[in-house]
């Protein structure tokens, strides 16, 4: 069964390579991301060189996750147990639909009518806040980038940092403007400055909250921790002030024991914001008496996780710890943003993501919008081998398309051709003697900026080298053979 | 069938290539990462750490205790500050503070301008203090709400590295890991400190004269 919900596959965006080639003709957005992503790129490399046995690390937590992987079901139930003896309540979601209703039913319990948030995937994948907003219940996004884009009403285009997008002087705009109450006009675009305004904004409502909505990093089988990494302490406030705290969590984010936390808890912050240890993480185990909240429930997710499960290449992917590492190394996402991936997953781990989740015919571009650099791979603190995966989804997404079609696409006809044409020595001689006229014909300065007919398919985001005039294999006859 | 059973089940097809008799732990995870990446003196790399994230490190004595914290709170200007239950009474100069007996209210937190807490321990290559709700540490709220968090951790709580540090906790307690101030790196992605967690953190490191 496929994943649902708003955030998961944006429906009123374009498919990749249209959004692309808007979001590449806007210089801003260029400048804002080449700029953020080049300072986290540097933070990166710098703490990880740190660690000498750094490739040791990813394995581990590569194997840790393929333990919990194969053994899901097991640790799942372990899970259950464990929260539910500490005192918290386990609740099963198998899509949006059902997460969504199982939350707002918590909430509706207590009698409130507002909610603080800590920044999680799986929150904005199954588009909580607009499902509250139905039920008149206001859900007040507490991470300083999840505020940018909901004052901005706007869409997330980054996996840690939602408003990777914006620079100083828009988000002070959006503050300007949409704060209510307004900040102080005279506020500067200073980070510091407009950090200040968050802190004023959110302050009273971190005060009075009741119930808290929050996703998770880890959930532990062993012992039934939570564990919430972050950096402002919006994620404290959140899990500590209320009364009631409703975690989503991700069937796919359970480890084995508490002490394999050793392993992410240095993985993670120096592949997320380059960092030794980020500011503050959270970790609590069920319900304490007189500390934090009294009533605790863990929401499990699947939405399209058990699909991609039982994909055996694919199933990988359900790795991810949310680092977007990938995201920050990769040059498509550097130069489109996150936008043009039309889902709350954008970027390498997005579109193996994405079409994985909400099946392929739903995303059926996004396996295309890589170079297959390998960058992400590199850079993949638990080891997910994207690049495969890519390859790997491109294939379903043809042969969903060959399936779907009573006529083959131009692609499969230049493919059958291209077989014919290198089924024998003569039929290839022939072909590339033609190709060397025609190259002559249509090259500037050695390249073709646009093949005719629908080979435009093609050459529609790339430039294509013309055609040698001679080929190597008739060089050879000539210069060789009969020597 | 509940959702519940639905998953399950749905896991347990898409696991059909895993053998029946497979377990857990026979899907090798391999262990030979590093115990810690400490080097020298675990005390020296703890407060250099700690330094980097601009958190104040202050270095101190038992004996000297007392005038250190003195001196922290009022080179920060705290006047209303709250001890949490169970913190050493002789390490505290004298002065009137902030109980939490009866709990004080998240009103009342918001009005006092610091706590002074210990800590359950450090982690030396991470720069992190750890909460872990025991005594002199109180409930989260409390190093939480007040804008300025004075940490005070002895010597012999600093453990090299996170591996450690995890070893030594207990789960069933609500755990805190603090490294530096509150911080962003949501605009641009540069890190700027101070957002909604204490703004200032001061760290006493208290080591007993050789």
């Amino acid at each position: 069964m496929n994943g649902t919900g708003d955030g998961l596959v944006w429906l009123d965006t374009p498919a990749f390579p249209k959004a692309a080639r808007t979001a590449l003709a806007d210089p801003q957005l260029r400048g804002n991301l080449r700029r953020a992503t080049g300072t986290i790129r540097d933070k990166r490399l710098a703490v990880t060189g740190e660690l000498g046995d750094w490739e040791q690390l990813r394995e581990a937590g590569e194997a840790l996750k393929r333990r919990t992987l194969r053994h899901l079901d097991r640790y799942l139930e372990e899970l259950e147990r464990s929260v539910t003896a500490a005192g918290g309540t386990v609740h099963w979601a198998a899509d949006a639909e059902e997460a969504n209703r199982i939350v707002t039913a918590l909430v509706q319990a207590t009698g409130e009518r507002e909610v603080v948030k800590v920044k999680s995937m799986a929150t904005q994948e199954i588009g909580l806040n607009e499902a509250l907003a139905l039920e008149g219940i206001t859900a007040y996004e507490t991470d300083l980038a999840e505020l940018i884009v909901q004052l901005g009403e706007d869409r997330p285009s980054h996996i840690l940092v939602p408003a990777i997008h914006r620079n100083r002087a828009e988000i002070r705009e959006i503050f300007l403007n949409r704060m209510v109450p307004a900040p102080d006009p005279d506020l500067t675009d200073e980070p510091r400055a407009l950090a200040e305004a968050a802190r004023l904004h959110l302050r009273e409502r971190f005060l009075r909250a009741k119930v808290a909505v929050s996703g998770a990093n880890f959930g532990v089988a062993e012992t039934g921790t939570v564990a919430v990494v972050e950096s402002e302490g919006n994620g404290r406030m959140c899990l500590t002030l209320p009364q009631t705290l409703i975690t989503v969590m991700g069937i796919e984010k359970v480890v084995p024991t508490f002490a394999d936390l050793e392993v992410f808890l240095q993985l993670l912050p120096r592949s997320s914001t380059g960092e030794r240890m980020n500011p503050y993480t959270s970790m609590w185990t069920g319900t304490t008496p007189g500390d934090g909240p009294q009533d605790f429930h863990l929401v499990l997710l699947d939405n399209g996780r058990t699909a991609t499960l039982a994909d055996t290449v694919g199933r990988q992917a359900l790795a991810c710890i949310r680092c977007s590492a990938c995201l920050n190394v990769c040059p498509v996402y550097e130069r489109t943003g996150g936008h043009a991936y039309g889902s709350v997953y954008p970027g390498p781990i997005g579109a193996v993501l994405t079409p994985q989740l909400a099946g392929v015919q739903h995303a059926a571009s996004l396996p295309f919008a890589s170079t297959l650099c390998g960058a992400c791979y590199d850079a993949c603190p638990v080891k997910i081998n994207i690049p495969e995966v890519l390859v790997h989804l491109r294939a379903e997404v043809v042969d969903a398309q060959r399936r779907s079609r009573h006529l083959p696409t131009a692609e499969a006809l230049a493919m059958k051709a291209a077989a014919a044409v290198l089924a024998t020595p003569g039929r290839l001689a022939a072909a590339q003697k033609a190709a060397a006229l025609g190259g002559r014909v249509l090259s500037r300065d050695g390249r073709i900026g646009r093949l005719p007919g629908p080979l435009h398919g093609w050459s529609d985001a790339r430039d294509s080298p013309a055609p040698p005039a001679e080929s190597f294999r008739s060089w050879w006859r000539k210069n060789r053979e009969q020597s | 069938m509940s959702t519940r059973q639905q998953i399950l089940a749905r896991i347990r097809a898409a696991l059909a290539d895993v053998p029946d008799d497979e377990r857990p732990e026979s899907v090798p995870v391999p262990r030979d990462y590093l115990r810690s990446h400490a080097e020298g003196d675990v005390v020296e790399l703890f407060a250099e750490r700690v330094a980097d994230y601009r958190a104040t490190v202050i270095r101190s004595t038992p004996q000297a205790l007392p005038d250190t914290i003195r001196r922290a709170l009022t080179a920060r200007g705290a006047v209303r500050v709250a001890v949490p239950p169970g913190f050493p009474a002789d390490q505290l100069p004298s002065g009137s503070w902030a109980h939490d007996e009866p709990p004080l209210s998240v009103a009342e937190l918001d009005q006092l301008d610091g706590t002074i807490s210990t800590a359950a321990l450090g982690i030396a290559v991470t720069g992190t203090i750890v909460l872990d709700t025991g005594p002199g540490q109180g409930r989260r709220a409390m190093t939480l709400v007040p804008d300025y968090h004075l940490c005070v951790v002895t010597a012999d709580q600093i453990v090299p590295d996170v591996p450690d540090a995890l070893a030594r906790l207990d789960p069933a307690r609500p755990l805190t890991f603090i490294s530096g101030p509150s911080a962003t790196s949501d605009i641009e992605l540069n890190r700027v400190e101070g957002v909604h967690g204490p703004r200032t953190l001061d760290v006493i490191i208290v080591t007993a004269p050789s």
